[in-house]
């Protein structure tokens, strides 16, 4: 093996998978390398075949996928022609992989010590000396308490603690390159932050050539110095990472940056630019470009002629005949709503929620779930909330439907004290608060036809039978912009973006007053994300609804909300108006969470380091909740005293002993985040 | 490792339905399974018309071995080829009635469990702990000792001590499911807790409840022959294998009539191998 060759190289990669007795090409002639010490991100939507990339790189395929052609070399070995011995080597040797859920890498039956041991065991390394080698490799990845974590189950730990784990399973024996498959989705944005800090700095350390597969373009321009834009199994584009940010020159790329809610762009701005169409089926002949079915500047050459990889300097390439218009893509979606937004708060709330407060009880244990939250939405607005995970959002929204009964407070719809529980509520108030869930793949019922789905919730919420509910299903369809052939097919025959439209107008079915959307675009890709959000905001601007947002993306929250709602520890530590909430001054917490946040903007913008993780909420810390983690606490008053809940600006609520003054001093004009 | 499936197109969708019964026509398995049962069942309708005799003749000469008469005649000289051919219709009648009792007794306790858990789940799995605990003999031979023998009584018993496993099983898969939005999303449009266990899970549960279906078949013949050659069971004059085999096993001492032993027992065991060929092949393409 060679010192100097890439640690690894694909060339001309075609890659199939047998499915229905036929073979449908996912990667169509891939090439990129990866230099030693360099790190490469690969992008693209899901289905584009990035995983199937990483895959292909280790040889392991699913069992009906199969390499047709072109080659793999990592660190100048043949991926391919090796034998199973040599690939196993390989494998233990100069690959490392990290997967997106830590939980799924670790074996749940064995203790963390043991598994980390095993990186060295299988290396030949003796049992005692992996013990040593394992405490090591920990304290590498700043795992605190080591002995601890050696000893300990991956169900006792948090999820960040086990990706640190896998990373330093990873990492221990020191691999020529390092695959990442987002290892960061699943975790929470301080987390993710954390973790992605100790990635790039390990990888200084360590000079480890880093594939980076993310649907996230904040981190893959965090994280990387090249990057290479996949669709449909073909490298569309690639370059330098601040090139291909800055001045993308294939259409795909522009229409994906495009998509983004970002720089602080909000609804009342517009509509958001979306990429129409789908994805080619998989294994779909294209005879021209493959991005050419949903590209504005498409002709007719680009339909029937496969364009070269035009070089474009600085190692900067892109697969597009007319890519110097890349850039000037028409919008695909009108900024323009066709109705304004308004708010009216000057009568009564359309919902009211009354120090609200829920306590759980485990294993003898009481968790204070949520604690004391008060707030009010108004008919036609947003409401984002957001916080960590175990911040109570979840559970802030399942008392509000009625699906658990809180323990203290009420829930006030129309100034009218609505009863705690789902059974005891009327239809009417049933009707009025309506839920889209996260995941459309659980939300909806996979044996029924969408047809069938939405009968059932126009019968149950409007009252509709017969051809007065086939009318009204014809309105609600074209409401979320199906098509009406999809009516008769079922969920699992529906795109993840259709899906939720199908959950939306389920929920729409019966004129909600409120819609609790609990993160209902993080299991969708970003051009479908942007239509559904545009979706949701049409349908605001129409029907007056309020929605209360739950989302982990402070972009997409902001590009929503009215006003925020800042949760940790199920207290509410900060609400006000979305503008203000963002620029600052604003609370600690908030302060920490907006700059845990990667933008593809950049900027040299200096993170918050928040010490550990969330405390459990079975034990909170005395006085304010956020003092064991919070870098502006002022001294002991905070570990004492809760301090209240004031108004320190109009309409603008804070939890915090600093003054706002001095906030606004400490968090200086300038320090404005821009998500 | 798994592999990569696609999502279907509408005009896949009956595809892939027909995709499913062609699985299971390409596993040998399915189809050795499914021509002996398809044979018993034949046997089950029709058996007594083409069997080449009456089975309940006596006309025959005594212990005749194999030869003249294909499967020889047993001691009251009766042909036990035809008898054997005969003998399906009662197992067959008692063994699928006893086991849509279990599944659908199963079945409704277990969505009402696994739905609605907490006290209900405690006190009715408590109670079929409890019926588990009974070896099922002990309850069959209880019951059919007090009531009398008869083909509605076998009926009720195998089905009523099914019931509580059927339960666990559909439980399980109950619970599973219940954890899904959509049973969220069905109680937050205000539907009855009967319809979103009937209408919402149920069609999402029918996989395993049809292996255990099948595999529950299985055992129903098993425990039906046991009964039945312990005398609780079928009752003669019934050409019913186990009865055969009840009426004959004493013979077997001599060691010379074996034929009118060997041939109802490989009726059972063939039956009874043919649903476990078929149950495996189902659950393996079900649960793909």
């Amino acid at each position: 093996m060679s010192e100097h060759a890439p640690a690894i190289e694909l060339t001309d990669l075609d890659v199939v998978y047998r499915v229905r007795g036929r073979d449908r090409q996912v990667l169509r002639g891939v090439s990129f390398s990866i230099r030693r010490g360099e790190s490469y991100g690969l992008v693209g939507e899901s289905g584009c075949g990035k995983s199937t990339t990483a895959l292909a790189a280790v040889r392991y395929l699913p069992r009906n996928g199969r390499v047709r052609s072109g080659s793999i070399r990592v660190a100048g070995r043949d991926v391919v022609a090796l034998s199973r011995s040599q690939l196993r080597r390989l494998r233990a040797e100069e690959v490392a992989m990290v997967y997106q859920d830590p939980s799924k890498a670790l074996n749940p039956s064995i203790r963390v010590g043991r598994q980390v041991e095993e990186v060295f065991v299988v290396r030949g390394v003796s049992r005692k000396e992996a013990t040593v080698r394992a405490a090591e490799v920990l304290r590498h990845v700043q795992i605190a308490d080591v002995r601890s974590v050696l000893g300990r189950y991956p169900h006792q730990l948090s999820g960040g603690m086990q990706q640190r784990v896998v990373i330093a399973m990873a990492l221990a024996k020191d691999p020529a390159l390092l695959i990442l498959d987002e290892p960061t989705t699943g975790l929470d944005a301080t987390v993710e932050a954390e973790v992605l800090d100790l990635i790039a700095r390990l990888q200084a350390e360590l000079q480890t050539s880093v594939l980076f597969i993310s649907h996230n373009l904040g981190v893959i321009g965090k994280m990387c110095e090249r990057v290479g834009v996949l669709y449909a199994g073909r490298l569309v584009e690639e370059g330098p990472v601040d090139v291909v940010l800055r001045d993308p020159r294939h259409p795909y790329t522009v229409g994906l940056l495009r998509c983004i809610p970002r720089g602080g762009v909000r609804k009342d701005h517009g509509r958001l630019d979306t990429i129409p169409g789908f994805l080619p089926s998989l294994g779909e002949e294209l005879p021209g470009c493959v991005f050419a079915e949903r590209c504005a500047l498409a002709r007719d050459v680009c339909h029937t002629e496969e364009p070269p990889l035009h070089p474009l300097g600085e190692r900067h390439s892109s697969r597009c005949h007319f890519h110097d218009e890349a850039a000037q893509l028409p919008r695909q979606t009108p900024a323009d709503l066709e109705q304004a937004l308004r708010v009216d708060r000057s009568g009564t709330p359309l919902v009211r929620v009354e120090e609200l407060a829920k306590v759980f009880h485990q294993h003898g244990h009481e968790v204070h779930a949520l604690d004391g939250v008060s707030a009010s939405i108004w008919a036609g607005e947003t409401l984002g909330l957001v916080g960590e995970s175990g911040s109570g959002k979840t559970t802030f929204a399942r008392t509000l439907l009625g699906l658990v009964a809180p323990t203290a407070g009420t829930v006030e719809v129309d100034g009218r004290v609505v009863p705690a529980r789902l059974g005891q509520r009327s239809q009417a108030d049933i009707r009025a608060l309506q839920i889209v869930f996260q995941n459309p793949d659980s939300a909806l019922n996979r044996r029924h036809t969408v047809r069938r789905i939405l009968r059932r919730a126009l019968k149950k919420l409007a009252g509709l039978v017969g051809p007065a509910a086939e009318a009204r299903l014809r309105l609600l369809v074209h409401a979320v912009r199906l098509a009406e052939r999809y009516l008769t097919v079922r969920p699992n025959q529906l795109s993840g973006g259709l899906k939720q439209r199908v959950a939306i107008a389920r929920a729409f079915a019966g004129e909600p007053r409120l819609v609790l959307c609990d993160e209902p675009t993080s299991a969708l890709d970003v051009s479908v994300q942007a239509a559904i959000l545009n979706l949701l905001v049409e349908l605001q601007a129409e029907r007056q609804v309020a929605y209360l947002f739950i989302s982990h993306d402070l972009g997409v929250v902001r590009y929503i909300s009215d006003r925020i709602a800042v949760l940790y520890l199920g207290r509410l530590l900060e609400l006000g108006p979305a503008e203000v909430v963002f620029e600052g001054p604003h609370h600690p917490y908030t302060e920490a969470l907006l700059s845990a946040v990667p933008t593809i903007d950049g900027g040299g913008r200096e993170r918050i380091r928040l010490a550990g993780e969330i405390p459990s909420a079975a034990d909170p810390p005395s006085g304010c909740v956020f003092h064991t983690r919070c870098h502006r606490k002022v001294g002991e008053i905070c570990e004492r005293e809760q301090p209240p809940l004031v108004e320190v600006e109009h309409g603008h609520l804070m939890r915090c002993h600093i003054p706002i003054s001095e906030l606004r001093e400490l968090q200086g004009k300038g320090a404005a985040v821009p998500v | 490792m798994s592999t990569v499936s696609l999502p279907l197109q509408p005009s896949e969708v009956s595809v892939a339905r027909r995709e499913t019964v062609q699985l299971l026509l390409r596993s040998p398995t399915f189809v050795v399974g499914v021509v002996i049962l398809g044979f018993w069942i034949f046997c089950a309708f029709f058996g007594s018309l083409v069997a080449p005799h009456d089975a309940l003749d006596q006309s025959f000469p005594q212990l005749a071995g194999p030869g003249k008469y294909l499967f020889g005649t047993d001691q009251l000289g009766r042909d036990v080829f035809s008898r054997v051919l005969a003998g399906a219709r009662d197992i067959m009648e008692v063994a699928p009635a006893a086991t849509l009792l279990g599944i659908l007794g199963g079945t409704t306790i277990g969505l009402v469990t696994g739905y609605f858990r907490g006290l209900v789940d405690d006190a009715v799995s408590r109670l079929v702990d409890a019926i588990l605990a009974l070896p099922l003999v002990v309850i069959a031979v209880t019951v059919l000792v007090a009531l009398g023998p008869s083909k509605p009584t076998l009926i009720l018993v195998i089905g009523f001590v099914f019931t509580p496993i059927v339960s666990r099983t559909v439980r399980a898969a109950v619970l599973a499911e219940g954890s899904l939005e959509y049973v969220q999303a069905a109680r937050l449009r205000g539907e009855s807790p009967l319809y979103v266990m009937f209408a919402e899970i149920l069609p999402n549960v029918m996989p395993p409840i049809v292996v255990e279906a099948t595999v529950r078949l299985g055992y129903a013949i098993f425990a039906i022959a046991g009964l039945t050659f312990l005398g609780f069971g079928v009752q003669p004059p019934s050409p019913d294998w186990a009865l055969q085999i009840s009426d004959n096993y004493t013979l077997l001492n001599s060691g010379t009539y074996w034929w009118t032993v060997l041939f109802p027992g490989l009726a059972i065991a063939s039956l009874v191998v043919a649903l476990n060929l078929v149950a495996d092949s189902i659950s393996k393409v079900l649960e793909r």
